[in-house]
C-alpha cells in the first residue's frame, strides 16, 4: 500500500514524464488517429455501398469478384496490407516522378489506403448480410407498387439494412479505432506511436501505455455511446411497444 | 479469486522456462540490436559478427565467463536490461548523462561521431534548424540521435521515427526521406557502400553537444552490478594492453 | 517458382511460431473465456464485478498497446517482485518473461475477455428445462456440466468461437511489432533486405488464407457434430 502511495506522489511531483511536450506528443498523435480513423471509415462506407449491392447481385460475375476482395482483406492480417501498400507503392516504376508522389511519400496516405480497403471489406459484409436479411414482404410491396429494381434498392431496402446494420457497424467502427494502432509501425506519430516515443526515451513501459490505453478506452466509449444513441433514434420502430 | 489465482500459475507455468539464476557471472548474457553494420550485423549465412560482437566475445574470453547474445530491438534495449533479460548492453550505446541516471557504464571502449547522411544530389550542405526546415528527416526511435533531432529540429522538420536501422535505409531508398541522422560507421556501411544509390554526408561529423553525444560507446549494466562493470573494465583494459583490441578494431575500421 | 532467396526456411518456421502461438493462446482463451463466463453468471458480487471489469477494459483498448504495455510491463511486474525479494531477504531469484511466452500470455488474456461473452451467450441459450432435467435424474452438479451444459452450449458458442479464432490468428501479426519472430517479421524482415516486398508478403497473406480456410472447414464439420439430435437448424 505505502507502494502505492509513493508511486503516486512520484507520478505528480518529480513528474519528468508528462511534461508539457510529451502530452503535445500524446496530443498530436489522438488527432492523427482521429483523422485516419474518420477518414477510412468514411471512404470505406462510400466504397461499400455499392459493394454490397454488387456483393448481393444474382449474377456470379458481379458477385464473384466482389467476394474474393471481402475475402482476401477480411482472412490475412491488416498489417500485412499495410506492408504491402507502404512497401509496395514503392516499388511502382516511376512513381516518384508521378504526381501522386508528394501524396504516397507522407505515411499518411498509404495507411490510409491500406485502412480505406480493410473497412471497406468488413463494411460490405456487413451490408451485405443486412440486404439479404430484408424482409420478403416489403420486396413484395415494392413491386406491387410497381418500383424498378433501382427504386426499390433505393427507397426500400438500403434504408432498412442501413439501420438493420448498425449495430454490427458500430464493432467495426470500434474495431478500425484498434487497429489504427498498427500505424506506428510506419512511422506515423498516432496515439500509440506517441506512447511507443515516450517509452523508448524515458524506459516508462507502464506510465507511457496506461496513459494511452485510457485515451482509447474513453474514445471507445464514445463510440459506443454514439452508436448506441443512433440506434435509439433510428431503431425506435423495432422497440416493443408498451402497452 | 479463483481466476486471479489460476492466471498467475498459468503465468508461471509457461514463464517457468525460467532459470533460477546465480550470482557468479560465469554466464553473461549480452543484449544487442541487429542490424547495425558494422558494429553488429548478421553474415549472409546467419551468423552474428561486427565489431560490438568480437569485441565483446573476446572480452568474454578474457574473463572466463561464457557469453551468450540476446537480440533485442533498441527501443526495448533498456527496459530489457533493467528487466534482467540479459546482464548487459553491448550495442553501440552512447554513454551520457540522461542514461547514467538509469544505468551503469563501463569505461568507453570507441568512439563513433554521428553523421548526417542525404541523397548525393540532394541541396543539402549542412544540417541547420534553417536548412532542414520542412524536410523529413529519418532517425531510429530511442536513439541519441532521435533525442537530439527531436529537441533541436523537431517543431520545424518532420522526424519519422524507425525500430531498426534497415527500415530506415528502406525509406529513404524510396525518396520518404530527405535525410538521415545516425553513426556515421553505419551510415557509411548501409548507405555510402550501397550499390544501388548514392549517398553523401552532409556537413561535419556530429559530436557536439557532449551531454547529448557523451563520451563514447560503453557497455551498460543495471546500477546494481558493479563487480561485473568492474570485471568488464579491467578485461578491456588487458585486451588494449595485449593488441587484441587494435586487432579487432582493424578488422572493420581499417588502420588508423 | 518463387525465389525466397534463401529465407525460405526461417519463412517456415516463422509459419510455425504462428500456428503454436495462435493454437495456445486459442486454448489459454477457452480457459479464461470459461472462467470469465462462469464468474459473470455467478451471484457472487466481486467475482462478477471483476469479470465485467475485465472484459469492459480488454475490448475498450487495441490488441496493440494492451500487448506492448503486458510484453514491456510484464517483465518489469515480475522483476519488482524479484527485487522485493532480493532487497529484504537477499534471494535472488529470475524468472524469464520470454518473448514467446510474453505473446502466448497476452493473446490469450485479450481472447478471453472475447471467449467470455460468446461462452456467456451461449451457457444462457441452454435450456434450463434440461439443466432441471439433469438434476431431477440425479445427475451431479459436474455431471450436468460435463453432459449436458456443456455439449449444448457449444453449439451455441461455435459461431462464435470460430469468429473469434479468425481474429485470434490475424492478432498474431502484432507480435512481429513486439519482436517476436512469426512469419510475418520474417516476411518484412526478408523485405527490407531485398527490397522486394511483393515476393515475401504475399506468400505469407497467402498462408494464413489457408490457415483460415483450413480452419473454417475444421468450424463446419464441428458445428455439424454438434448440431447432432437438432435436425432442421
Amino acid at each position: 500500500m505505502l507502494d502505492i502511495s509513493a508511486w503516486f506522489n512520484d507520478l505528480l511531483a518529480g513528474n519528468v514524464i508528462f511534461t508539457p511536450d510529451t502530452l503535445g506528443y500524446y496530443w498530436e498523435g489522438l488527432v492523427t488517429t482521429t483523422q485516419l480513423v474518420f477518414l477510412s471509415l468514411v471512404a470505406g462506407l462510400i466504397l461499400a455501398v455499392p459493394l454490397a449491392v454488387m456483393r448481393s447481385s444474382k449474377h456470379k460475375w458481379i458477385s464473384l469478384p466482389i467476394y474474393f476482395y471481402t475475402y482476401v482483406f477480411r482472412g490475412t492480417p491488416l498489417l500485412i496490407q499495410l506492408y504491402i501498400i507502404y512497401y509496395g507503392v514503392v516499388f511502382v516504376d516511376g512513381i516518384q516522378e508521378t504526381f501522386l508522389w508528394p501524396i504516397l511519400r507522407e505515411a499518411f496516405y498509404p495507411a490510409l489506403i491500406a485502412f480505406t480497403l480493410n473497412t471497406a471489406a468488413y463494411t460490405t459484409e456487413i451490408f451485405r448480410g443486412a440486404i439479404k436479411a430484408t424482409s420478403k414482404g416489403e420486396i413484395e410491396a415494392a413491386r406491387a407498387y410497381g418500383m424498378s429494381q433501382n427504386l426499390m434498392m433505393r427507397r426500400i431496402i438500403l434504408p432498412s439494412a442501413f439501420r438493420r446494420a448498425l449495430p454490427a457497424y458500430g464493432n467495426e467502427v470500434i474495431f478500425m479505432l484498434h487497429a489504427s494502432a498498427i500505424a506506428s509501425v510506419v512511422t506515423l506519430m498516432d496515439l500509440t506511436g506517441a506512447a511507443r516515443f515516450v517509452y523508448a526515451r524515458f524506459y516508462a513501459p507502464f506510465d507511457a501505455f496506461l496513459f494511452v490505453a485510457v485515451i482509447y478506452l474513453c474514445l471507445t466509449f464514445a463510440i459506443l455511446y454514439f452508436f448506441r444513441f443512433l440506434e435509439k433514434k433510428l431503431l425506435a420502430h423495432l422497440r416493443p411497444q408498451n402497452t | 479469486m479463483k481466476k486471479l489465482l489460476t492466471v498467475s500459475v498459468l503465468g508461471l507455468a509457461i514463464a517457468a522456462a525460467s532459470s533460477a539464476q546465480a550470482r557468479d557471472y560465469d554466464h553473461v548474457r549480452i543484449g544487442v540490436d541487429v542490424p547495425y553494420e558494422p558494429m553488429e550485423y548478421r553474415t549472409a549465412d546467419g551468423e552474428l559478427t561486427g565489431f560490438d560482437i568480437d569485441l565483446g566475445n573476446a572480452l568474454c574470453d578474457q574473463m572466463g565467463v561464457t557469453c551468450e547474445w540476446v537480440e533485442q530491438e533498441w527501443d526495448g534495449i533498456v527496459p530489457g536490461l533493467l528487466s534482467r533479460n540479459y546482464d548487459a548492453i553491448m550495442s553501440s550505446m552512447t554513454i551520457n548523462e540522461e542514461r547514467r541516471q538509469t544505468l551503469l557504464f563501463s569505461d568507453p571502449y570507441i568512439t563513433m561521431p554521428g553523421a548526417w547522411f542525404a541523397p548525393a544530389d540532394s541541396d543539402l550542405e549542412e544540417a541547420t534548424v534553417e536548412t532542414l526546415e520542412g524536410l523529413s528527416i529519418g532517425v531510429q526511435r530511442g536513439t541519441t540521435y532521435d533525442n537530439f533531432a527531436t529537441d533541436t529540429f523537431g517543431d520545424t522538420a518532420t522526424i519519422n521515427r524507425y525500430s531498426t536501422a534497415d527500415d530506415m535505409v528502406l525509406d529513404m531508398d524510396a525518396e520518404r526521406l530527405d535525410a538521415v541522422f545516425l553513426e556515421f560507421s553505419v551510415g557509411k556501411s548501409t548507405l555510402l557502400e550501397n550499390e544501388d544509390s548514392d549517398y553523401k554526408v552532409v556537413g561535419e561529423m556530429v559530436t557536439e553537444p557532449k551531454e547529448v553525444f557523451g563520451e563514447g560507446f560503453g557497455i551498460a549494466f543495471r546500477q546494481r552490478d558493479e563487480a561485473l562493470a568492474e570485471k568488464f573494465n579491467e578485461a578491456l583494459a588487458e585486451l588494449k594492453e595485449d593488441g587484441t583490441y587494435d586487432e579487432i578494431f582493424a578488422r572493420y575500421f581499417g588502420e588508423e | 517458382m518463387l525465389d525466397l532467396q534463401g529465407y525460405g526456411p526461417r519463412l517456415i518456421e516463422g509459419a510455425g511460431v504462428t500456428i503454436q502461438l495462435a493454437v495456445l493462446s486459442l486454448i489459454l482463451a477457452i480457459l479464461l473465456g470459461l472462467l470469465t463466463a462462469t464468474a459473470k453468471m455467478s451471484r457472487n458480487w466481486f467475482l462478477h464485478r471483476t469479470a465485467t471489469v475485465y472484459t469492459t477494459v480488454i475490448r475498450g483498448v487495441p490488441d496493440l498497446v494492451l500487448m506492448m504495455l503486458l510484453f514491456f510491463g510484464g517483465q518489469i511486474g515480475v522483476n519488482a517482485i524479484s527485487d522485493m525479494l532480493y532487497d529484504h531477504y537477499d534471494i535472488d531469484i529470475y524468472i524469464n518473461f520470454n518473448a514467446f511466452a510474453a505473446g502466448v500470455l497476452t493473446i490469450g488474456f485479450i481472447f478471453g475477455a472475447y471467449m467470455g461473452e460468446t461462452f456467456r451467450g451461449a451457457f444462457m441459450a441452454v435450456d434450463n428445462g434440461q439443466i432441471e432435467a439433469g438434476k431431477a435424474y440425479g445427475m451431479s452438479s459436474a455431471l450436468v456440466f460435463r453432459r449436458i451444459r456443456f455439449p449444448q452450449m457449444m453449439r451455441h458458442a461455435l459461431p462464435g468461437l470460430s469468429n473469434n479464432w479468425m481474429v485470434l490468428l490475424k492478432t498474431t501479426a502484432l507480435v512481429s511489432v513486439i519482436g517476436l519472430t512469426d512469419m510475418v517479421r520474417v516476411a518484412a524482415e526478408a523485405s527490407r533486405a531485398t527490397h522486394e516486398p511483393f515476393t515475401f508478403l504475399l506468400p505469407v497473406a497467402a498462408a494464413y488464407l489457408l490457415i483460415a480456410s483450413v480452419s473454417e472447414w475444421i468450424f463446419v464439420r464441428l458445428q455439424k457434430r454438434y448440431d447432432i439430435g437438432f435436425g432442421g437448424q
